[in-house]
């Protein structure tokens, strides 16, 4: 190793043969930086699997445009769009045909007697081509009242019970005050805001919900006509809709916003946001803390090497070297820990925290950047001073 | 005076310490031609300003106030590019070892070596050899893969005076090199350092107290208080 960093270097590897003649301090600081590593890498997986959940539910739509009430800023909130928006929109040329869609919350209790809530999309079940395929596959059982489709990907929910259903093996449960067959799942997983979904017919959803109307669903899905420009046809329909009572997006324009919301103005995600700053902050302390503890200790020899006439770069070289090795040392047993807390963090929650590609290579490339910050910040002292003080 | 017979002169060199009221003063008005090749001591009681003096000839210390020509470079108010370039061209044994601890002797050494680049004494290759070499002509042949945790006192200043001579400087600045040496090879070292002066034309410029060294030395500078009392050339 040392034969090999000297050939790589041109020089005497120092930064290595100081690191690796105290081997305990060796231990600590690389357990340190993993340590920063594994705080980053945990607080960036439950952000992103926020980030991730909150388009979940978008995904399920095929559509291209969705007229939401002006004060709703997710699915769920926000005031209810009178269906006449909807036959408004139609005179809009390029638009070729429009959905309401109802979005509601329900409590399931399961046969364990535990309670799990679920967000419900309830739409017209003959519009199938609104949907992904896998639900337009199995939409024609909503088209009986009191059914409903329900996410196999539940958090809490008995995977193997909800494995065998089918049209022949339904569940059924009862909730508000009715009962519900369920005669086939989809799969899509829980977010922050509810444990799983629920897909039924828009005739079922007011039945459960009855305070609701068939006149005032939550959001109108609209899909244009080929040839026709999607964001030209939104412009026509801003210039027709009164811009103080609703807004016109494309799906993923609306799935962005929601996730910007959720993300930046309510608690959860303000939460996980500041959780990854914080890790990043007691990261960079705990890097800082270790290389200006190193440069500190050996200041006098760094001093004779200056008095023989090495200059600063020289010794950035040193700091640079320790750190990139620090950096390497601690990053390999964090990456491997924080894979297995991300697992057991996925399997407690049901929250899809995992690992992708970039966010390794971002963590890496940051543990090296505050590492040679760090060192650089520590060996400004030793380009100020006189060799002859440092003895 | 030209560089090349007077590697080192000073006019009206002063130095202080601390700032405001705790400002001291430390070296008074030092005029000082050194001689090329020669061996001179520089003695005197502690707190003197001995040491001072020796630092600040040898770059390892700002000139604040008079001249110092050191190998024909001025260093009052020297770019710290300068300086660096010129400590190259020195050889420092200090009072304490000052060894690197996680490196071993050889390890040491060639640090002296690698200052210079490639350009000195051949390649890169060729280094440990030359360390290895020098090491041996101090007596340290068995040591030279030991770290300083693992060597004597007077066994870690010889690596430390084989890590000054390594790089040939023109001029060897010594603070008490034998304090830590027993009388043979406190000879011994400072023998070989009056060789390489008549060998190479090295100088070389030694605080001590040593006696034993008196008696080789070409010229006896004596300070108190930061002032130069006593100059005495010793006929060899």
């Amino acid at each position: 190793m040392t034969a090999i960093l000297a050939r790589l270097l041109g020089r005497l590897p120092i930064g290595w043969l100081q690191l690796l003649h105290n081997k305990t301090r060796l231990a600590a600081a690389v357990a340190g930086i993993a340590f920063a590593n594994i705080l980053v890498f945990v607080q960036l997986g439950v952000m992103f699997a926020l980030n991730t959940t909150i388009l979940l539910p978008y995904t399920l739509f095929d559509a291209d445009i969705i007229i939401s009430a002006a004060d709703a800023n997710t699915l769920t909130d926000g005031s209810n769009v009178p269906r006449q928006r909807s036959f408004e929109a139609m005179s809009v040329p390029g638009v070729a045909s429009a959905l309401p869609l109802f979005v509601g919350n329900v409590d399931w209790t399961r046969d364990d007697g535990n309670v799990t809530n679920l967000q419900v999309l309830a739409l017209d079940p003959s519009q199938g081509a609104y949907v992904i395929p896998e639900i337009r596959n199995k939409i024609a059982n909503l088209l009986l009242i009191d059914t409903a489709l329900i996410d196999r990907m539940t958090r809490g929910a008995d995977t193997d019970r909800l494995a065998l259903i089918s049209p022949d093996n339904p569940l059924t449960f009862e909730t508000r005050g009715r009962t519900l067959t369920v005669p086939g799942t989809i799969s899509i997983g829980g977010g922050f805001s509810s444990d799983g979904y629920m897909v039924t017919s828009d005739q079922t959803f007011l039945r459960l919900f009855s305070s609701r109307i068939a006149g005032a669903p939550n959001h109108i899905l609209l899909k244009t006509e080929p040839g026709f420009n999607v964001d030209a046809v939104i412009e026509e329909l801003r210039l027709l809709l009164p811009d103080d009572k609703v807004k016109v997006r494309t799906l993923a324009e609306a799935a962005k916003a929601d996730q910007i919301y959720q993300t930046t103005e309510r608690p959860t995600g303000l939460i996980f946001g500041f959780g990854v700053v914080m890790g990043v902050i007691v990261g960079l302390v705990i890097v800082y803390q270790l290389l200006s503890t190193d440069v500190a200790d050996h200041l006098k020899e760094y001093a004779t090497f200056k008095a023989m006439g090495y200059g600063q770069s020289f010794f950035m070289g040193i700091i640079f070297e320790e750190a990139l090795i620090l950096a390497i040392f601690g990053f390999v047993p964090g990456l491997i820990i924080s894979s297995i807390l991300y697992q057991l963090l996925n399997s407690a929650t049901g929250l899809p925290v995992m690992m992708d590609m970039a966010r390794p290579i971002a963590v890496f490339l940051g543990t090296i950047a505050s590492c040679s910050i760090s060192g650089a910040i520590a060996t400004r002292r030793l380009a100020s001073a006189d060799p002859a003080d440092l003895f | 005076m030209t560089g090349a017979a007077f590697p080192i002169v000073t006019q009206g060199l002063n130095h202080w310490f601390g700032v405001g009221e705790a400002r001291k003063q430390a070296i008074f008005d030092v005029n000082l031609s050194i001689e090329a090749g020669k061996l001179t001591v520089l003695m005197g009681p502690s707190g003197s300003g001995k040491t001072t003096l020796l630092t600040l000839i040898g770059c390892l210390r700002d000139v604040q106030d008079g001249s110092v020509h050191l190998l024909g470079q001025e260093l009052y108010g020297a770019s710290e590019a300068d300086l660096v370039l010129a400590r190259r061209k020195l050889g420092f044994i200090f009072q304490a070892h000052n060894l690197h601890e996680s490196l071993t002797a050889l390890q040491n050494v060639r640090v002296g070596l690698e200052v210079h680049g490639a350009s000195l004494s051949g390649k890169r290759s060729q280094f440990e050899a030359a360390s290895a070499h020098l090491l041996g002509l101090l007596g340290l042949k068995d040591r030279i893969h030991y770290l300083p945790g693992n060597l004597s006192g007077g066994q870690k200043q010889r690596v430390a005076i084989a890590r000054a001579l390594v790089g040939n400087p023109r001029i060897i600045f010594a603070d008490e090199p034998t304090a830590a040496l027993d009388k043979e090879s406190g000879t011994h070292v400072v023998r070989l350092l009056k060789q390489l002066g008549e060998q190479r034309g090295t100088t070389t410029v030694m605080v001590t107290h040593d006696n034993r060294i008196l008696e080789m030395a070409d010229r006896i500078i004596t300070l108190e208080e930061g002032r130069i009392v006593d100059d005495i050339p010793v006929a060899s």
